[in-house]
């Protein structure tokens, strides 16, 4: 197991010992219980499923109200995630909290974008705009999009407007400032996917040999 | 902002900020770490203290990221330099004498010499010097 549920609290700063200014995002990771496995035999693939984060019960549910009991939880969990992962020795109902983070390490973290709506080609794919003044009317028009009567039809993955954000971001190998086991709360460095408040996944990240050799900056 | 994040980052910043006000006369203790001198029998980085002494013309920022400009000027060159409040290189604020302004931007004084560059002092009442940071601020 090297992966947990959290959400994201919010950004702030910490300082260095030597002056530098860091920017921190502050990630909630309350303690994650495992709710299910998944096995080779029964299931045809390895994972552990975790959950997290509290739930009025009458919103959960029956069935997976009886299958949190099973797993040995007082109250239901509010996110539930499947991670893919070699299960070993780990077994339903057994938990896990920020400790299985250590400062100086590094981990990625999975999110979903925050929503940008439908956004034009400019915003969307970094097109350039065209000139504004001269009577141009095309400011922030895409251009062309094809060719003449042969092809006669729009060439397939033609970036366009379209509706931008809320996807799965992951962000690899940002640096573990502090673990605070106590309120469950973990400080990376840099800006991690997502609007505050929103859920992340965070795993130890394999990115960190290559990393620590250039330095661990 | 959520008063999650300021319980965070009240264990991020200094516990014990300095007081004084823009127009104040201050001296600034900045640390500074040179590397040690070739053939130095102890390899270790040198550290000092330097002291930046002038008045407060702004402070500016929220929380962790506050900051303050203070200005002097030397051999008729005015030069300011922003400190942030919580750098660990800014070990301390002492302030020399309090200024009676009227503004929270002194930015004025850039265009001033000699004499209109002069601040009032604020006379401080002596219930309020325990405040005073050149007295004693680890009583509170």
């Amino acid at each position: 197991m090297n992966t947990l549920l959290g959400t994201k609290r919010g950004m702030t700063q910490l300082w260095r010992e030597n002056g530098t200014r860091v920017p921190v995002t502050v990630l909630d990771v309350a303690q994650n219980t495992v709710t299910g496995i998944r096995t080779l035999e029964k299931d045809g693939y390895e994972a552990v499923q975790i959950g997290s984060g509290a739930i009025r019960p009458f919103l959960v549910s029956k069935p997976r109200l009886g299958q949190f009991q099973k797993a040995g939880l007082e109250s239901p969990v509010r996110h539930v995630r499947e991670v893919r992962c070699e299960v070993g020795d780990v077994e339903v109902g057994a938990a896990f909290n920020v400790d299985l983070f250590e400062v100086g390490g590094f981990v990625d973290v999975v999110g979903s974008s925050k929503g940008k709506g439908f956004a034009g080609t400019i915003k969307r794919h970094g097109f350039a705009r065209g000139p504004v003044t001269h009577g141009s009317q095309n400011v922030r028009r895409p251009g062309s999009i094809g060719m003449c009567k042969y092809p006669g039809r729009v060439i397939r993955g033609k970036r366009m407007a379209g509706r931008m954000g809320n996807e799965r971001v992951t962000v690899k190998g940002l640096e573990i400032l502090a673990v605070d086991a106590e309120n469950g709360q973990l400080l990376v460095k840099g800006p991690v996917p997502g609007a505050n408040g929103g859920l992340v996944l965070v795993r130890s990240s394999n990115l960190v040999q290559t990393k620590s050799k250039k330095g661990g900056k | 902002m959520s008063t999650k994040l300021q319980s965070v980052e009240a264990n991020l910043g200094k516990s014990q900020i300095p007081e004084f006000k823009v127009g104040d006369h201050v001296s600034v203790g900045v640390l500074i770490r040179e590397p040690a001198p070739k053939g130095a029998k102890n390899k270790e980085d040198r550290e000092r203290i330097q002291n930046f002494i002038g008045d407060v013309i702004a402070m500016g920022g929220t929380n962790l990221g506050r900051s303050f400009t203070v200005r002097r000027v030397v051999q008729g060159e005015g030069v300011e330099r922003v400190f942030p409040l919580h750098s660990p290189l800014v070990t301390e604020v002492k302030v020399i004498r309090h200024g009676k302004v009227r503004r929270a931007k002194l930015y004025d004084l850039r265009d001033k010499s000699g004499k209109a560059a002069r601040i009032k002092e604020r006379t401080v009442r002596k219930s309020d010097k325990t405040s005073k940071p050149s007295k004693d601020t680890k009583a509170e």
